[in-house]
């Protein structure tokens, strides 16, 4: 459908634009006038009044086609009278049989004479598909051919259009979030209607699939999140312990100490760290990293995990390195000279002058580099599950496993995802609490930031 | 004065705080190194692990291509050849791949080959179809163990219970090596197949395929709203509370955590607009707002970056701001531009939890073709086979791995080609 209905489309708007071009001239010819803009923008005003019925309809049959048949087909059957039958195994049935996937025999008479209403509305809804893309064409350009005046100013219209759609295209990152929001709250909401927010929010047990509390059913587990955030936590702890000291030293190094030349060697390669794929640092961690960590515990005579928190935040804060030494080094940089100057002038020498003045002044910077750099910790999700564990423990220890926000939604919604069950509506209630917290953190960044920006411009 | 310092005391105390100063400098040193020698190792671990799985064992059988077992003769068609039964031919040849077999020996050989074995039989029959009643030595595919332990990825020398090969394995696998019949060669089907449940058949071929028709859909997404939206900001946004709403939530976009877009996609995309499960098109558009404010900001500093008179000359000579816009400044940002979205293209090519989310993680074993069809990506062939617990997997992880920083260094020195060659300093 897709392929057809660009061809249309395409020949359409094409026809159009001739057919606009042809006709705007002429009537200029007879009324012996010039046109107020040139041809070719009345040609692109019928192409533009063409495109858009057809989009709409388009549009329009996809969102709706599914759902219109699938009413049509199933008010064929009385689920009051089988409860035991749900419409969206019963829809897949009738699809299977329809497309011949699965063998007609055996199935019940009903859901074969459902699969041919099936088919042939489908069929119906195709040419009717066509049919309505061709006529709607058509009734735009008929439309706006009555426009086809020389003293029409298209030029002017055309542009207004334009920018229409670029005003639009400006309105997607907004639209987006808006998206992010209503998914999170709507599925959210579904959840809170089965788990009490505060049980989610503040309590201790994370077992999904083990029945706790007295008169819960076989399949309700308990989902008290306390034990995921603390994960998170531990694991982002020791990615920033890792992190902050190596990238900003590497940032002092970079813009107080290192030569132009080194600077341009170590710049590139900090930027081939900064572009390597989170899974590669997952595949790191879980065939050098992990392993270490065992064997190291074992000399110290604890006994490690063999996913344990401590080697997915070591790997975790390689990944932020480059990310702390960049920014900051940008910080660093955005110092004014005369602060140095007048340190070096008064005779300190160059360690006092980074860490007396420098870095006093850039503190601002440096800390809402750090806040962005650990909300990257937190919403990083391939180290955590190639690397950490699975099992909701409680600990501060950074040799057990634990799990964090991110896992728990990737565990809840592989596989088989049900759309009335906690367990993967858990997912949705916790990447709520995901993208409010990494929100939170990346405003009071970008605004200490942006402070700090302003303090020396 | 009563704290006078003596001359002594002042330069002990500068020696003292030089020495502070060289540690400080050093501090600094060691962390840099400490950075690039992480880069090193892990390039070093990936390339260490994953080498060997561009070559794949393969065992040299006597084939003999009988007609009486082959059920053909030599004026068959071709489609009465494809339908031969060289599933026979390949049992005979395995029991006499080594002298004296009894039947259990035949069992255990047998698992020492792929079960790729019948085609690659058959496809040599194909290719030389005048071999008929003759008996050819051919090199076979060996199974994932087998190649394991000649690659030495496997160890031999522990409990045969913690062993993939038994100990009569071992026996016929010294057999194969000594008479020279076991050796490795270029591994075609890394780079032909897609996925498959036996790590010697598995290729990165569907993934990458996946991989390029998701891209593809980033880009037709991504690159005409990101210019659009960065010429509307930079040129025609009135100063007003909703410019600057887009403006804070094109920069908090940038920040949101990735698994979100793809809550996002499963939520809205799948679950409210339909889109087909598993594919490149809804995996593109994940991506493609998901990426969509690093390239707009890209594009908005290559459009700023053409200097004004340009576009006032435009507009001197009568054009429309439209026109001067369109005619003037935007070819000249296109490479900035193009840079820009490279970059997010690199940066989208590597994702891989919003992909997990919309169902691109289930096994597809064979290469797709449109971009509604359901497909992997490289990065989540990836995550699956660093999931898989079979160890011939470790290597092939490894190596596609590789491909995809492959892929990742070509288009980022592309983008540093693009910016070299078109860059215009005004």
């Amino acid at each position: 459908m897709f392929y057809w209905s660009l061809i249309i489309i395409v020949l359409g708007i094409y026809s159009a634009y001739i057919f606009g071009k042809s006709r705007i001239k002429s009537n200029a010819k007879q009324l012996d006038i010039k046109t107020v803009s040139l041809p070719t923008y009345y040609a692109q005003y019928m192409m533009v009044w063409c495109l858009l019925p057809a989009l709409i309809v388009y549009f329009g049959w996809i969102i709706f086609e599914n759902q219109i048949i699938q009413n049509l087909v199933l008010a064929n059957f009385d689920f009051e009278l089988n409860p035991t039958l749900n419409p969206g195994l019963l829809i897949a049935e009738i699809k299977n049989v329809a497309s011949n996937i699965s063998f007609a025999e055996g199935k019940s008479i009903e859901i074969f004479n459902a699969a041919e209403h099936y088919s042939s509305l489908k069929f119906t809804s195709t040419v009717a598909f066509y049919l309505s893309i061709l006529i709607f064409m058509i009734l735009g350009v008929m439309i706006a051919s009555r426009k086809l005046q020389p003293t029409f100013r298209a030029q002017k219209s055309i542009e207004n259009y334009i920018k229409y759609f670029l005003f639009f295209c400006s309105t997607v990152a907004v639209l987006t979030t808006v998206g992010i929001v209503f998914s999170l709250l709507f599925e959210s909401l579904r959840f809170f209607s089965e788990v009490s927010i505060f049980e989610f929010l503040f309590g201790t047990k994370w077992y999904p699939y083990i029945p706790i509390r007295e008169g819960q059913s076989g399949s309700q587990g308990s989902f008290g999140a306390i034990p995921i955030f603390a994960g998170t936590f531990l694991i982002m702890i020791v990615a920033m312990s890792v992190a902050t000291p190596i990238g900003l030293f590497t940032a002092i190094y970079l813009s107080e100490y290192a030569s132009p030349k080194i600077r341009s060697i170590v710049k590139p390669l900090l930027e081939i760290l900064a572009g390597v794929p989170t899974i590669v640092y997952g595949f790191f961690a879980f065939v050098t990293v992990a392993p270490f960590v065992k064997t190291f515990g074992q000399s110290l005579g604890i006994d490690a995990s063999p996913t344990s928190a401590l080697a997915a935040g070591l790997v975790m804060g390689i990944m932020i390195i480059p990310f702390i030494s960049s920014l900051s080094d940008d910080v660093i940089n955005s110092v004014p000279q005369s602060l140095r100057e007048g340190s070096l002038g008064v005779g300190a020498n160059k360690a006092e002058t980074i860490k007396k003045v420098i870095l006093p002044a850039a503190l601002p910077g440096i800390v809402g580099a750090f806040l962005l750099g650990a909300s990257r910790a937190i919403g990083e999700t391939m180290i955590v599950v190639v690397a950490a564990g699975t099992a909701p423990n409680l600990t501060a220890n950074p040799f057990e496993n634990v799990t964090t926000v991110t896992v728990q939604i990737v565990i809840a919604l592989i596989g088989d995802q049900e759309f009335d069950d906690p367990r993967t509506l858990s997912a949705f209630a916790l990447g709520l609490v995901l993208f409010v917290i990494t929100l939170i953190l990346n405003i009071f960044a970008l605004r200490i930031v942006k402070k700090y920006r302003e303090r020396y411009e | 004065m009563s704290n006078q310092y003596s001359h002594e005391k002042i330069i002990q105390l500068r020696k003292k705080r030089s020495a502070a100063d060289r540690r400080f400098k050093t501090y600094g040193l060691i962390a840099t190194l400490m950075g690039m020698a992480i880069l090193f190792f892990l390039l070093f671990t990936i390339f260490s692990k994953g080498y060997s799985s561009f070559q794949k064992s393969v065992i040299e059988l006597e084939v003999s291509y009988d007609q009486e077992t082959l059920k053909i003769t030599s004026d068959s068609t071709y489609e009465e050849q494809v339908k031969a039964k060289f599933f026979r031919v390949k049992k005979n040849a395995i029991a006499n791949a080594l002298p004296n077999l009894n039947k259990k020996d035949v069992k255990l050989i047998n698992k020492m080959f792929s079960i790729n074995v019948d085609k690659e039989i058959k496809e040599y029959f194909l290719n030389n179809p005048n071999i008929l009643n003759t008996t050819q030595k051919i090199f076979v595919t060996a199974h994932s163990d087998v190649d394991q332990l000649l690659k030495g990825n496997a160890r031999r020398n522990i409990e045969e219970k913690k062993r993939k090969l038994n100990d009569r394995q071992l026996e016929f696998f010294d057999e194969f090596v000594s008479s020279g019949r076991l050796k490795t060669k270029f591994n075609n089907f890394f780079f032909k197949n897609a996925d498959s449940r036996h790590p010697e058949l598995a290729g990165i071929a569907g993934s990458f395929v996946g991989s390029l028709f998701t891209l593809m859909t980033v880009f037709l997404l991504a690159f005409p709203i990101a210019i659009g939206a960065s010429i509307y900001l930079e040129e025609f946004a009135p100063k007003n509370k909703f410019t600057e709403l887009i403006e804070v939530n094109i920069a908090n976009l940038a920040a949101v955590p990735s698994i979100v877009f793809g809550l996002l996609g499963l939520g809205i995309l799948l679950n409210v607009f339909g889109f087909p499960r598993s594919t490149p098109l809804v995996g593109g558009t994940v991506l493609a707002l998901m990426t969509l404010p690093t390239i707009i900001i890209a594009c908005r500093a290559s459009l700023k970056a053409v200097p004004p008179s340009i576009k006032e000359g435009a507009l001197a000579m009568g054009a429309s701001k439209m026109q001067a816009v369109f005619h003037h400044q935007v070819p000249l940002a296109l490479p900035g531009t193009l840079t820009g979205t490279i970059i997010g293209l690199a940066q989208a090519l590597g994702e891989t939890a919003p992909l997990i989310m919309i169902g691109m993680i289930a096994f597809i074993p064979n290469i797709p073709t449109g971009f509604t069809e359901p497909s992997a990506a490289l990065p989540v062939q990836i995550y699956l086979w660093v999931e898989s617990s079979e160890r011939g997997f470790q290597e092939k992880t490894a190596a596609a791995i590789m491909m995809i920083l492959i892929f990742l260094f070509t288009m980022n020195a592309l983008a540093v080609f693009l910016r070299s060659k078109f860059e215009r300093k005004w």
